[in-house]
């Protein structure tokens, strides 16, 4: 499936059921260098739009929101030793985590990547 | 304080900042540099590897002049300003009849009159607080017609020396007036990342020239706002507004340095009378550094907890330090908790995480000191 991008600059991929969550290039430029994330534990219950992990720069924390509701099936554990790995590749090695989702309807609300791109035009 | 881009304040060195590609904030006034395209991290290590040159200029310059400067500047600080011969610098505070601080400020004898350097935030207050409180035989002039740039790094007295080799004679909290590639500028051999370098006031209308110059030599980049944090930071410094303030004193700040025997003896300063008898009978709370343990960084209002989970302090700054490759804080806590070595806990996102109370600085200083 093509990704999907949400109003926070998250992206999101679904393969087999199971949707991978990154953080969008845009968000990682204006973050900066990103010096630490945590992520949240295998098996915690996600809510669309809840916090879902935070992304740390050497002046500011942010929070990462949950794009849809579900579960955490996986992390990205090469970004405890590597958080640098969100600014070189956000969008593909740079993943946060893997989620089952409770609803795939969900998915329809969200942006493919001509409207994200717009959107992020627009800001 | 301006709260639309149209009322903020521009430096000198506004067009540069633009042209190099910065990334512009709101900053105590000003429209500041946070950082350029090189990115916070990188300009930290490049500072500490070669040369920054940071544009500065939203901070005020005072010169106070008059036969009673030395005297009346004395009632307002607890620093021995008397003993400042010709050319030298001091670090001091304003402080309140509280004992607390109304802002941190560099003293320097400039032979006949004091400069004095004042935090952009804090200068319309300092102003108006030393307007009412210098008595007679004080003229204060506020200095509004030169920018102020500093270069750091170990790099800097070479890069500096190019243009002006009396600089590289200089040595650390020292002051002259030199021409730099012939502009006539007051240098100090200071600065707030802990490297050895330069504050530079130069006159407005030749700040952009100076800093193109600077700026064209290879060991040289542009540094924001965002890596001067991290930097002072590291090297332990203050952040008024944050680590110090008007609700901390200079000995609850771990600034006992800055009082001398004299001071001590005679008093004589705003708040004499609660700071002495801190320093005679000692503070409930001290300034210490923190290192959390593993990688998650710590920021200011983190709560600080002993190990019985009751809280005995907060972080007062709190990031990354890019030099130590990790998390670093500093912060107040009860004065039982303040030895070094002290395992303590901070609440980040409602967790409990280990951290140790250490010895500043993180990143050793680097002065010249001849």
């Amino acid at each position: 499936m093509a990704k999907k991008f949400s109003q926070e600059h998250e992206w999101i991929e679904l393969e087999d059921g199971i949707a991978t969550v990154g953080i969008t290039d845009y968000a990682q430029q204006s973050l900066g260098d990103i010096v630490y994330v945590e992520l949240p534990e295998v098996g915690k219950k996600l809510t669309k739009d809840g916090d879902a992990a935070v992304v740390e720069s050497v002046k500011a924390a942010s929070d990462v929101y949950a794009p849809l509701d579900g579960e955490i099936v996986e992390v990205n554990e090469e970004l405890d030793a590597n958080p640098a790995l969100v600014n070189e590749a956000p969008e593909t090695d740079g993943w946060f985590f893997k989620m089952s989702l409770t609803d795939e309807s969900q998915l329809d609300e969200l942006m493919d990547e001509a409207a994200y791109k717009d959107f992020v035009e627009g800001l | 304080m301006a709260d639309h881009q149209t009322e903020l304040l521009k430096t000198a060195l506004y067009d540069l900042h633009i042209e190099l590609g910065a990334k512009m904030v709101p900053f105590a006034g000003y429209d500041m540099p946070v950082q350029y395209p090189l990115g916070v991290k990188g300009e930290h290590l490049h500072t500490r590897a070669k040369a920054g040159l940071f544009d500065v200029s939203h901070m005020g310059q005072v010169r106070l002049t008059g036969e009673n400067r030395v005297a009346e500047l004395e009632k307002l600080v607890p620093g021995d300003i008397a003993i400042l011969k010709q050319g030298r610098t001091r670090y001091s505070t304003f402080t309140q009849d509280d004992g607390t601080i109304l802002d941190d400020l560099m003293i320097t004898n400039a032979g006949d009159s004091l400069f004095l350097v004042i935090n952009a935030a804090c200068k319309d207050d300092d102003i108006v607080h030393m307007r009412a409180n210098l008595g007679d035989g004080v003229s204060l002039e506020e200095i509004d017609d030169r920018a102020l740039m500093a270069l750091q790094g170990p790099e800097a007295a070479n890069v500096l020396a190019r243009f002006a080799p009396a600089v590289a004679d200089l040595k650390f909290m020292s002051f002259a007036e030199i021409d730099i590639a012939g502009i006539a500028c007051f240098v100090t051999r200071s600065g707030y990342t802990g490297e050895d370098g330069y504050e530079i006031s130069v006159p407005n209308d030749r700040a952009e020239e100076l800093a193109r110059k600077l700026l064209a030599e290879e060991e040289v980049e542009a540094i924001g706002l965002g890596a001067r944090d991290s930097l002072r930071l590291e090297a332990g410094l203050c952040l008024y507004g944050n680590d110090i303030g008007t609700t901390t004193t200079p000995v609850e700040g771990d600034l006992n340095w800055i009082i001398n025997k004299r001071r001590r003896e005679e008093g004589g300063f705003k708040g004499a009378d609660v700071i002495l008898d801190q320093l005679a009978n000692g503070a409930d709370r001290k300034r210490v550094g923190i290192q959390p343990e593993g990688k998650a960084p710590a920021r200011e209002h983190t709560q600080i907890l002993n190990s019985d989970g009751e809280e005995i302090g907060e972080i007062t700054s709190g990031g990354f330090g890019p030099t130590v490759d990790g998390p670093i804080a500093m912060g107040y806590v009860a004065i039982e908790f303040s030895e070094p070595g002290t395992k303590v806990d901070l609440m980040v996102r409602g967790k409990a995480r280990p951290a140790e109370v250490v010895a500043l600085p993180f990143a050793p200083h680097r002065y010249f000191r001849g």
